[in-house]
């Protein structure tokens, strides 16, 4: 009976070892890390003590940076929540051909690379780029519109990037309700509009709700399109570690502040699970 | 089944039109005769693809990003199997928190987890080697084979594993006639899509190369931080294409959709 109850553990074995071994222990040497001090000629002190959260904590540029990165994290889940709802509905009602054509255009893009694909926007949004050229040879404006390097370039380019992850989770919610609910509302002569808004959209709400938090925690996070479309101008936490890491060599300052960011992306994603649940057991009481 | 109408068609129109734009630019500045980044091009050349195969670094980098996601797919699709059946095969104690910790690279900012393994690997004297890369990869890639294991695995009747066993098949027996079978389309799904986040990896990645180990993706982004040339635009489209053939060949045997929900999962 103990080799049937160690047979679980044993199969786990070397996935258990590796993470120990790549996951965990490098974690917690991170922390670890974050609690040294850094001087400029010596490098890294074996010190143990907070100085480096109370720079962070204590420094107004680092709130502009986190809360810049949090900003630009709501605005892109908010932006995908709004388009890619609606998407997911209308690609479970296309005809099988043209769904399984936008499958390939909606989730493709999932597949390849984060770099290429902001390269495309780099293109798309510089001063001399493909849609500042059409808006000038349109007559339309004089002077290039300021893309590049800005939040909103980002969050264009993150809405591009995460959008898929918002269909997914949302499509899987829909395609678990039963298709007859709508017919009945249908049927009862509710407009489309309503159906959508008194139908599907609560069945669809689970899925808005993890995809939200997917989309969330990931744009929070986001290093390459940022570091290309906004570079050192517009900074956010994952650029900041980098510079910290690579171009500063400060790492014990740079850990911190990525130590910083994973408790709060936790927390949030904690928080959110919570309302949540919350919200979900009050429908069901 | 209910059709879509007219805006709704339009909307979908204009948003596949937004998902298509920057790949669709890309590939088009990659043809251009001139030296800089231009759309839509003045005219048709192959002079960028031309200038790749003057560019051995961005050759030698794809050659590693190649053998990298091999190799990382590889050992994360051997050790996932395993622990898919014995999470998947039914409860026992300490079952949630394995695949909690299994899943959980999914959850840790990218960026955190790319200074962790720099620490790591300095200190253990591997950073930037070829083994070290590997091993950070099979962390990342790991919540994505398991998954696709999972799925099939759930969907597995135990019945016909304990007919084989009662007729006096051994345990590896079982596993390489009646299981392995059973789950290989979601061990094959699971391993391209490992393959190709491995591939396209950058936020990790670019903290634990050297430049003997650079992989394509990080090779690209230090190009494009650096200067911008239509080298670059090139180089991307080959890579989109690769991307795409792999798309749908996977697309074909497994479905793309199943592939990236993971359905039964969660």
């Amino acid at each position: 009976m103990s080799g049937e109850r160690a047979r679980p553990w044993l199969l786990s074995a070397p996935a258990l070892l590796l993470f120990a071994v790549m996951l965990v222990t490098p974690l917690v040497m991170t922390a670890i890390l974050s609690f040294n001090s850094f001087d400029f000629y010596g490098g890294i002190q074996p010190t143990f003590g907070l100085g480096n959260y109370a720079d962070v904590l204590g420094d107004g540029y680092f709130y502009e940076i986190f809360g810049r990165t949090f900003l630009i994290a709501l605005a892109t889940t908010v932006i995908c929540a709004l388009i890619g709802t609606p998407q997911a509905y209308f690609l479970l009602r296309m005809h099988p051909f043209w769904r399984s054509v936008m499958i390939l255009v909606v989730l493709g893009p999932l597949l390849i690379s984060v770099v290429v694909r902001t390269l495309g926007w780099a293109i798309l949004l510089g001063n001399n780029g493909v849609i500042n050229e059409a808006l000038r040879n349109l007559g339309l404006i004089e002077r290039p519109l300021k893309m590049m390097y800005t939040s909103g370039g980002i969050v264009l380019a993150l809405v591009h990037v995460m959008v898929p992850f918002m269909i997914l989770a949302v499509w899987a919610a829909l395609q678990r309700q039963d298709p007859a609910t709508e017919k009945a509302a249908e049927s009862l002569g509710a407009k489309p509009i309503t159906v959508f808004r008194r139908i599907v959209l609560p069945q669809a709400m689970p899925g808005i709700l993890s995809g939200s938090l997917i989309v969330f925690s990931l744009s929070a996070s986001a290093f390459a399109t940022p570091a290309i479309l906004g570079g050192r101008r517009v900074k956010v936490v994952s650029t900041t570690v980098y510079d910290e890491f690579l171009n500063t060599l400060n790492w014990p300052l740079g850990a911190a502040i990525a130590i910083i960011l994973l408790v709060s992306v936790l927390a949030i994603m904690v928080a959110w699970n919570r309302l949540v649940e919350k919200r979900f057991a009050g429908v069901f009481q | 089944m209910i059709r879509n109408g007219l805006l709704a068609k339009l909307f979908s129109l204009v948003f596949a039109a937004f998902m298509l734009a920057p790949l669709v630019v890309v590939v088009g500045v990659a043809f251009t005769p001139e030296g800089f980044l231009e759309f839509p091009p003045s005219g048709i050349s192959l002079r960028w693809f031309q200038a790749i195969l003057d560019n051995p670094d961005f050759i030698d980098a794809a050659i590693v990003s190649l053998q990298l996601g091999a190799a990382s797919a590889t050992i994360a699709t051997a050790i996932c199997i395993p622990a898919g059946l014995a999470i998947g095969g039914g409860r026992f104690a300490g079952r949630d928190a394995l695949q909690a910790l299994f899943l959980s690279p999914l959850t840790v900012p990218t960026v955190v987890l790319g200074i962790a393994f720099l620490r790591f690997l300095s200190m253990m004297g591997l950073n930037g080697t070829f083994g070290g890369l590997v091993f950070c990869h099979v962390v990342i890639i790991v919540p994505f084979v398991l998954r696709l294991v999972l799925a099939s695995v759930t969907g597995l009747d135990p019945s016909i594993a304990r007919a084989a066993t009662s007729l006096g098949a051994d345990g590896w027996t079982v596993f390489r006639r009646i299981t392995l079978p059973a789950i290989i389309p979601g061990v094959v799904g699971g391993w391209v899509l490992a393959f190709i986040t491995s591939f396209d990896e950058l936020t990790v990645t670019v903290f634990i190369v050297n430049p003997a180990t650079t992989t394509l993706p990080v090779k690209l982004f230090s190009h494009i931080t650096q200067t911008t040339d239509p080298l670059v635009a090139s180089v991307s489209t080959v890579a989109i294409l690769f991307t795409v053939a792999l798309m749908l060949i996977v697309d074909r045997i497994y479905g793309l959709d199943r592939l990236l929900i993971g359905e039964g999962t969660r």
